[in-house]
């Protein structure tokens, strides 16, 4: 492992400390939801005949809280780590980062509350009505002062390219939250509002949206991520400065326009429809940019994978990534996505995004970060990771396989005909089928979750340590 | 789709993908004078970034998807909404508003929807055909089919398509809507008068009679008179005043409360109730009235398969 550096006095660590500890609190609560919900799909009693306990309010707020409580809160933690470090200055604008801080804690807190109580605006992603979108946006104007400023101050002569995405991250997720959670107060006392568009143009602003906040946020943020953890956890130079250029500037520049694969053989126009889609095969490559750059990093570095289960979580993290992106464009294509839309093949690329990339790299990120921000030069245990790591990759392969399988077996259930022409299958009959892949995806989510548990104990005996008292280890000594 | 769109969607996504182009071009080149495979000449927080080439099957894969994407859109609809494509392809009509135009356009489109449908009909519609007509050419007798089980399980397919939703796969209904298995009719059950509801659809509208008959307390007496038609046990006093109301729903219903199916008026005398029998149903039915819609499916589904459903439907009747 590599040794741990002190971290200079002049950064502003406390706030990173604070987003790397709620990232692990929310991940735990917002995937706990999550297998919840996954159980409820199995045996439907278990919302206890309570509204607030239904399915149809709890999965809005495992969405919101794994994407915008713990996905979110690791960007926070990173981008302002690797913004500080990378330009050698401390944070812009003082106590404006504790305001990112709690002003942040406050928009899940208010998440939280009100999506159980059934306040919706009932745009996917975008659920929170308008007093609590007021608020992210004051925040997140904050969060963009604070970053860009640092920016603006650093000590270094060129921007590094972590910075770039965690730039392009934070900006374009402020004009897609703006411009899709535009609406209209029933009144000013009421938490009711109605959206401005109206029709296929509705569908089409909630999907540009929806699938940026995949692309900008749960992308290109996290490979903010990658570009500083990676090369700094395998101690290699990044492995093409040209790759990273031309991957960043197509990838932002085109998944822009990918969101209306999200409404194929809907009321879209046709030519909005092509449009999407073309946009999404182009996407293929320069998403693949970020994953060639990172693995190959790696060049005269594999042997470390044996040693650093931290790399192993960042690596396969890639490999994740690699497949989801395949994935993605191939789903787009109208022929394919007549068979995978509105089944649980969906809800399998998501998730391998989802735990594979997304909640993986930052799993990686994090355990690089809790010894150099208190003072330790390791983690407590280092078999702990391990075993998380196997716990992490395994349930994320029951997961998305048995969406898979479940998913193409309702596609093609559904389009079943017999002899006269009529459907051969009813809905329920393919949700039973459904049924034991339903199961494996709880046990998947749940095995998921008990290795966040193990991460937050590893955590706890870390910080709680006497300072510099737990060496630097290698795994099977 | 106006002029100004059309510039606007082409200039823009255009420049997107020509960027990509030239961009992937300029960095395909090694002009950073750094060595290929040397370190760039900035590091930060220690990591540096080497100027080694882009992969050449990732350029030809970027290459790849750049040119099949160009090839789609000029063969599909992508920029604008004023051009299919030199395929000519539409997935449906864009342009109809209403079931008119739509049906209007069906004629002769060549939308991907219109030759789904078209392709469907020609491979299918002889099933129905030879289920529903006799050898002289005319619909055979519903009677006579609903006793044909092969016929009764296409119908019942046809049901399970497109009526379960409402009626439920049992076709026993739900609060709202009717059940079809019970031999209780709305609007009569024999075989024709059956087709007919499903072919042309029907409105059953109850009117609001609560400000008719003068607040709460009289709809509280018609329905206990109501109730009392079912022989449900009701305060005696409540259902005489009721009773002496009632000539305003005898319109419908009857002087005896037994209906009028040529109204669609449900028989209150009873105990199928087709929003709720409890005492709460009955008086909101009253006093804030009712209204049921029964599509026409005529040309949704066409006269044969529309046939074949009413079979079925009546099939269940006959199986009591």
């Amino acid at each position: 492992m590599t040794t741990a550096t002190t971290i200079q006095p002049d950064y502003n660590m406390k706030v990173v400390r604070q987003f790397t500890l709620t990232t692990i609190l929310w991940g735990i609560i917002g995937m706990a939801v999550g297998v919840l919900i996954a159980a409820q799909l199995v045996w439907p009693a278990l919302n206890f005949d309570t509204p607030w306990l239904t399915y149809s309010r709890l999965r809005p707020l495992h969405t919101n809280a794994v994407i915008f409580a713990f996905g979110t809160s690791a960007l926070m933690a990173t981008s302002f780590y690797v913004v500080q470090r990378t330009c050698q200055t401390r944070l812009f604008g003082g106590p404006l980062a504790s305001i990112v801080f709690w002003g942040w804690q406050l928009v899940i807190l208010s998440a939280v509350i009100t999506l159980p109580l059934g306040y919706t605006t009932s745009k996917e992603y975008a659920e929170l009505e308008w007093p609590i979108d007021l608020l992210i946006t004051a925040v997140w104007v904050v969060y963009a002062i604070v970053f860009f400023g640092t920016l603006t101050i650093r000590k270094t002569s060129h921007i590094y390219v972590a910075n770039w995405f965690f730039g392009a991250f934070i900006l374009t997720v402020a004009v897609l939250h703006i411009v899709n959670s535009m609406a209209i107060p029933v009144s000013l006392g009421s938490m009711k509002s109605y959206s401005i568009y109206a029709g296929a143009v509705d569908a089409m602003v909630q999907w540009w949206y929806g699938h940026n906040a995949v692309g900008f946020l749960l992308t290109a943020g996290f490979l903010g991520m990658m570009y500083y953890f990676v090369p700094k956890q395998a101690n290699r130079p990044v492995y093409s400065y040209r790759l990273s250029i031309i991957h960043f500037w197509a990838l932002i520049a085109v998944y822009i326009w990918a969101g209306p694969h999200h409404l194929h053989y809907t009321a879209l126009p046709d030519w909005a429809q092509s449009l999407g889609m073309v946009m999404s095969l182009i996407l293929f490559a320069p998403s693949w940019g970020g994953m060639i750059n990172g693995i190959m990093t790696l060049s005269g570095a594999w042997h470390k994978l044996r040693t650093d289960p931290i790399l192993r979580f960042l690596v396969v993290s890639l490999s994740f990534y690699g497949m989801s992106t395949f994935e993605g464009p191939m789903m787009a294509i109208k022929t394919v996505n007549a068979l995978s839309h509105y089944t649980d093949w969906t809800v399998g690329h998501v998730h391998s995004g989802a735990l594979g990339w997304v909640a993986m790299v930052t799993i990686g990120a994090v355990y690089h970060l809790i010894p150099r921000l208190y003072g330790q030069k390791g983690m407590y245990s280092v078999a702990l990771i391990n075993l998380h790591f196997w716990m992490a990759t395994i349930g994320t392969v029951l997961y998305i396989v048995a969406m898979w399988i479940s998913g193409v077996m309702q596609g093609l259930m559904w389009r079943a005909v017999n002899a006269d022409g009529t459907l051969t299958y009813t809905f329920v009959e393919s949700l039973e089928k459904s049924y034991p892949f339903y199961t494996i995806r709880f046990f998947g989510g749940l095995v998921f979750l008990s290795g966040m548990l193990i991460m937050a104990y590893n955590t706890y005996k870390t910080i709680t340590a006497e300072k510099g008292s737990i060496q630097p280890q290698e795994l099977g000594e | 789709m106006s002029l100004f769109w059309t510039i606007w969607i082409s200039v823009i996504t255009l420049t997107v993908v020509i960027g990509c182009a030239v961009l992937l071009r300029m960095t395909s080149k090694n002009t950073t004078g750094v060595p290929e495979g040397e370190p760039m000449p900035h590091t930060f927080d220690g990591i540096q970034e080497l100027n080694n080439p882009l992969p050449k099957w990732w350029v030809g894969l970027f290459w790849f998807t750049i040119v099949i994407a160009m090839i789609y859109s000029i063969a599909f609809p992508t920029y604008t909404a004023n051009y299919n494509g030199l395929l000519n392809w539409t997935s449906s009509e864009q342009s109809v508003m209403n079931p008119e135009e739509s049906a209007e356009a069906a004629k002769t489109s060549q939308s991907q929807y219109q030759r789904e449908m078209n392709a469907a009909d020609e491979k299918y519609g002889a099933v129905f055909k030879d289920l529903a007509y006799n050898e002289s050419g005319a619909y055979k007798d519903l009677t006579l089919i609903a006793k044909d089980k092969e016929a009764v399980k296409v119908g019942q397919r046809l049901f399970l398509q497109n009526c379960a939703q409402c009626h439920g796969s049992d076709a026993r209904g739900s609060k709202g809507f009717p059940n079809l298995a019970d031999n209780d009719w709305l609007y009569g059950g024999d075989a024709e008068t059956i087709k007919t509801t499903i072919m042309h659809g029907r409105n059953g509208v109850m009117p609001a009679w609560k400000d008719i008959l003068g607040g709460d307390q009289a709809v509280k007496e018609v329905a206990s008179y109501v109730l009392k038609l079912s022989g449900r046990r009701v305060n005696a006093i409540e259902a005489q005043a009721g009773g002496e109301k009632f000539a305003l729903c005898a319109a419908c219903h009857g002087p005896e409360g037994k209906g009028i199916p040529a109204m669609g008026a449900p028989n209150l005398t009873d105990k199928v109730w087709l929003y709720g029998g409890s005492r709460k149903a009955v008086e909101d039915s009253i006093a804030n009235g009712r209204s049921g819609v029964m599509p026409a499916w005529s040309k949704i589904l066409g006269e044969d398969k529309v046939h074949l459903i009413a079979a079925f439907v009546y099939s269940l009747s006959l199986e009591k």
